[in-house]
């Protein structure tokens, strides 16, 4: 009993940063219909620059700061630069940009930090909490962990559902001719999609790396397991990415403990295929009828 | 209008353009004879180098149709080149048989991989497509330590180099069993996407309700193409396999299929000239960038990434600029010099390439 | 034929049947005459240049902490080449970076041995990586020697003759962890944590060996591809725990091993660790572990670990080889850090100056190989044990000292004198002396 409870917390740590860069992806398919590989190598270069300036003995806070509004910049730069002169072009050209720019931004991250991988000092202790007179796998990083990507989940909510811009962008993403015609500028909200997805990817990085130690890879499995989410919860879906990040970190978390290792991406392939043969669009796609 | 009208002499040629056979072996003749001299005249090395430019070009040029020309995309290619390469490779360990049978069934089981593979594939859009294919693609580099006392774990299988007749190099002769390989891959594919099938795909994949209206079954041509895609990866697996000497795991790795995609994407979707074109930028990019850095008397983080971020820079730099890859901006320029040349409409020609026109949609915002 | 070629329209087919029929062609009229395989006079050795290559991954993945080692390595031959090379002969050491995919192997060795003609591949790193190769190299004749690496894959001398390995081997090495776990905890319940590929499950062969089968009470493992940890070892550890494991042995590269300490912290989980060398170096670990719990923990993390050494610890300040291989790294390798890693690479261009030094002035890959056969257990060098080679044995080191790591990342002696194994043989202890630095440095 122990071992399943212990199992579920490390699964649900897990889960939620894959959450977190599922948002990330989620956020950008709305948007732009790209699937963003590129996410996980910014999230690793804005954790780079939080150890960089954890190093010169900066507080936590400010570093943390700084690399999640490094995260809004590196996201809008990536906009603007990269995606918006592929817009009308083959589909799978800005998709494959993302992977040019995943490659790009990991040597660049290994040339200046090299790529001896490092510890990232944690917000709070990683020692496991105690309850009675039982230890549990999950400290209090991991309720910082919890509450700030449920924060995150909680924000983009309010932004989309109450707030004027979240309602531009939502237009923009449903019907951008519609949206244009109306006055709203598509363009800059695409910007604002993008910094704000890579916003939850940088979130996702400084939470991991004190987990997973930092080195300029450090990002690729968790983008591997936040795309295998998102697909999982619906890219469509921001809830779907929360249900499938949890779903994903849980699943991998019992077949390590339970099954073996070598059981774990077997294991995400199966639960995979069952549920897109079920429900092609992942878990919370939007409900609709299929054309005939 | 055919190219051959407007070559010098081409009056001679034309009386052989009616018996197509003929006229086969006669430019076949001429261009053994440049074959010959290439893979004689450059060196071992390059023999090796144009082996591993064939095994690549033959995984592109398939993917090239499943994403080009069926509009599917597959992130989990190099699983299908490691189920060819391990068919091959036991076959080649446990019997001795002449090599076209275990490169055979090496193809065999990556089709029926393929088929399977593809029948999801006929529910799934986009990238939810990609992601299964990426599942499977990590997947497949777990299985052979699940099953280790068949597949060797991950030390491999060590597949004997192809013994070449009497006095050829074992370089060469490889180079020609992969150039024969990449050139019959080349033939069926072309014959393929020209073919009924081919048609039917495109026009699945620009409005298969359409295509169903039209007595097509989406769903039969979609697991067709995947099959298709995959025997093809199958080949250029077995043909690895023979190329490098070992077959393990850490060969067919994510990035693999990510290199294989964005080769692809590089040289031209969908088109097969193009699939050469990624080949060679996949094969030489990091061997040039390597061949400089190596000779810096110190190893520092900076020489160490630049071949990376070289790699890198070029897709992005390929995307932006040639947005249907080299093979696009190539025959491009081409239509661009002719029309300015004999200032006449000539219908827009693709030289040795496939239907690119289509393959340019807008990024679908709106929802369906 | 429905689908027949046809010019029109078609041109890619019509180019490929042409090259078809090229090819066919040129099969029947192929060459009698092949370039032979080596030309006469030795490839890499001239007068005044001696040409070695190595691949190795430096960028990527695999990259942390072993891209120190090719330029520690090189570092001890830029010493040399300062100080009059051998027989006057300076070495050229090419460097590739595979990223530690044996695709870029195979292609960057065929490079180098085909354009760059090395005499020898030396330190190559990885056993998927350096397999790719083994039969190449060989068929070629250039020696591939010291491959970083302990699978026992590298000791067949008769189908290899070319191919000799460099760590002790990952079987001997079990066999000694688990021999001390038995004299010293045989009572304890043990579990296993492994790397499930070659070096783990080979390791945990060698402990299987010496530790009974009913002492163990659970076996986890993690992927070796760079999945493998994307979950961290949190679910693996637990497991280890709940099953009451109270000795755990690591078959672990270092980041796993930390993220093994991280999990079990978290848990409070404290068993004793015993820890194979290839993922115990105490500097590294302690540089991972460092930030652990706002900096409180780090090394405290690794107190009592047991792990095993086949060279002498980097934190032994006073050991006169780790004296030196400081001295000429600081002087040298622009970019050094002193770790195990700096040290490892250092120690294998110790050897291969010794080796390329006993072969003689007229350097032949015939006698670079008698060399090694004939001197490789006499070779000066900083190993704590004897290499194997002979002419049955091509293993690397052929077996190690069990050192404990105290609170300060400093270690101590737990099974003194060293001791050494072959693969079947039983355990022996190896009571030889240390190895005396040799003139050539200590210029």
């Amino acid at each position: 009993m122990t071992l399943f409870i212990d199992l579920t917390l490390n699964g649900l740590t897990y889960g939620l940063i894959y959450a977190a860069v599922a948002l990330g992806l989620v956020l950008i398919w709305r948007a732009t219909r790209v699937i963003n590989f590129a996410q996980g190598a910014l999230a690793t270069l804005t954790t780079y620059v939080a150890a960089t300036l954890l190093d010169r003995s900066l507080n936590y806070w400010v570093a943390f700061a700084v690399a999640l509004a490094a995260g809004l910049i590196f996201g809008a730069l990536t906009e603007r630069v990269f995606m918006r002169p592929l817009y009308g072009k083959p589909e799978l050209n800005p998709v494959v940009v993302t992977i040019g720019l995943l490659i790009l931004v990991e040597s660049v991250a290994g040339a200046i930090w090299g790529s001896t991988d490092r510890g990232l000092t944690p917000a709070f202790s990683q020692l496991g909490l105690t309850v009675g007179h039982t230890y549990l796998d999950f400290s209090s990083f991991d309720i910082f962990i919890l509450v700030s990507v449920l924060v995150l989940m909680g924000l983009m909510l309010v932004l989309f559902r109450w707030t004027s811009l979240g309602l531009k962008m939502r237009a923009s993403a449903f019907a951008p001719e519609v949206a244009r015609l109306l006055g709203v500028r598509v363009g800059r909200l695409l910007t604002v999609g993008w910094a704000l997805a890579t916003f939850a990817g940088a979130l996702a990085g400084v939470l991991v790396a004190p987990l997973l130690l930092l080195s300029p890879n450090m990002m690729d499995p968790v983008l591997v397991y936040g795309f295998a989410a998102a697909v999982l919860g619906g890219l469509d879906s921001p809830v779907g990415a929360l249900v499938g990040g949890v779903l994903t970190g849980l699943g991998i978390s019992y077949i390590g403990g339970y099954l073996g290792s070598s059981m774990e991406t077997v294991g995400a392939a199966v639960l995979l295929v069952v549920v897109l043969s079920i429900r092609p669009e992942g878990l919370f796609a939007a409900a609709k009828a299929r054309r005939v | 209008m055919s190219r051959a009208d407007r070559l010098p002499g081409a009056e001679r040629l034309k009386g052989l353009q009616g018996q197509p056979l003929a006229w086969h072996i006669a430019l076949g003749i001429v261009a053994a004879a440049v074959l010959y001299l290439v893979t004689s005249s450059v060196s071992l090395y390059d023999n090796t180098i144009i082996s591993e430019i064939a095994w690549y070009a033959i995984a592109i040029a398939g993917l090239s149709v499943l994403t080009g020309v069926s509009g599917q995309i597959s992130l989990g290619h190099g699983a299908f080149m490691a189920v060819g390469a391990y068919g091959a490779g036991l076959m080649m360990e446990h019997f001795r048989l002449p090599l076209i049978v275990p490169i055979l069934v090496g193809i065999a089981v990556a089709t029926v991989l393929g088929a399977v593979v593809g029948l999801p594939a006929t529910r799934l859009r986009g990238p939810y497509l990609a992601g299964v294919t990426l599942a499977l693609a990590l997947a497949a580099q777990d299985l052979p330590t699940k099953f280790s006392s068949l597949f060797n774990g991950d030390t491999g299988i060590i597949v004997n180099q192809a013994t070449p007749p009497g006095g050829v190099n074992p370089e060469r002769w490889l180079a020609w069993i992969s150039l024969f390989g990449a050139i019959v891959t080349m033939i069926v594919l072309a014959n393929f996407m020209k073919s009924r099938y081919g048609r039917a795909l495109k026009a699945v994949r620009d409005d298969d309700i359409a295509a169903q209206a039209s007595g097509l079954n989406p769903n039969r041509m979609r697991v067709l193409a995947f099959a298709l895609a995959a025997g093809t990866a199958g080949l250029s697996g077995g043909l690895f396999a023979l190329w490098s000497g070992i077959v393990n795991p850490n060969s067919f790795s994510l990035f693999l299929s990510i290199q294989l995609l964005a080769g692809m994407v590089i040289g031209g979707a969908g088109s097969l000239v193009g699939a050469w074109w990624g080949a060679l930028a996949l094969v030489y990019v990091p061997q040039w960038t390597n061949s400089v850095t190596s000779h810096f008397s110190s190893v520092s983080a900076i020489t160490a990434n630049v071949q990376g971020a070289i790699f890198g820079l070029l897709i992005i730099v390929v995307m932006m600029a040639a947005p249907t890859g080299i093979q696009g901006w190539l025959s491009g320029g081409y239509r661009r010099l002719r029309r300015g040349r004999s200032r006449t409409e000539l219908e827009p020609v693709l030289p040795l390439d496939l239907d690119l026109s289509s393959t340019s949609t807008a990024p679908e915002r709106t929802r369906p | 034929m429905k689908y027949s070629i046809r010019l029109r329209g078609r041109p890619l087919a019509v180019a490929s049947a042409i090259g078809a029929a090229a090819l066919a062609t040129a099969l029947l009229v192929a060459p009698s005459s092949g370039a032979s395989l080596r030309p006469a006079r030795t490839p890499g050795v001239s007068k005044h240049q001696i040409v070695l290559g190595v691949t190795t991954p430096l960028s990527g993945p695999a990259a942390p902490g072993y891209d120190e080692i090719a330029p520690a390595t090189n570092a001890v031959f830029s010493y040399v080449n300062a100080h009059g090379g051998i027989y006057g002969r300076k070495i050229k050491y090419i460097i590739k970076n595979d990223q530690y995919d044996p695709t870029l192997t195979v292609q960057y060795t065929r490079a180098l041995v085909q354009n760059d003609h090395i005499f020898a591949d030396l330190g190559g790193l990885g056993t998927p990586t350096q397999t790719s190769v083994q039969a190449y190299l060989n068929q070629h004749h250039v020696p591939q020697v010291f491959v970083e690496s302990g699978c026992a894959c590298w000791s067949k001398p008769k189908q290899y003759p070319y191919t000799f390995g460099w760590q002790p081997n990952y079987i001997v090495e079990g066999k000694i962890l688990g021999a001390y776990i038995k004299a010293h905890y045989g009572r304890k319940r043990v579990g296993y944590l492994y790397q499930n590929d070659e070096f783990g499950q080979d390791g945990v062969k060698g402990l299987n060996r010496e530790i009974p089968h009913r002492q163990v009470v659970a076996t986890q493992n993690y992927e070796a591809t760079p999945q493998g940890l994307g979950a961290g070892l949190g679910s693996q550890i637990a497991a280890l725990q709940s099953a009451g494991a109270q000795v755990v042995a690591l078959y672990t590269i270092p980041a796993a091993t930390a993220l093994a300490l991280l999990a079990a912290a978290e848990l409070h989980y404290h068993p004793l660790w015993v820890v194979s060398s290839v993922g115990s170096d105490p500097p590294t670990l302690t540089g991972l572990l460092s930030s652990f719990s706002k900096g409180k923990a780090g090394a405290s993390l690794l107190d009592g670990m047991v792990t095993n050494a086949y060279l002498p610890p980097e934190t032994f300040a006073r050991n006169p080889w780790n004296k030196l291989a400081k001295g000429i790294l600081r002087r040298y390798d622009p970019h050094f850090r002193w770790d195990g890693n700096s040290e490892y690479g250092f120690a294998l261009g110790v050897t291969a100056v010794e080796a390329l030094q006993k072969a003689g002035k007229n350097l032949t890959v015939k006698s670079f190989l008698n060399a090694l056969e004939r001197y490789g257990k006499s070779l000066p060098n900083p190993g704590l044990v004897p290499l194997t080679y002979s002419r049955v044995d091509h293993y690397g080191y052929s077996g190690s000292e069990v050192v404990k790591i105290l609170r300060d990342g400093k270690l101590i002696k737990v099974l003194t004198p060293r001791e050494i194994t072959t693969l079947r043989g039983p355990i022996r202890v190896y009571t030889g002396g240390f190895n005396k630095i040799p003139a050539q440095f200590k210029k």
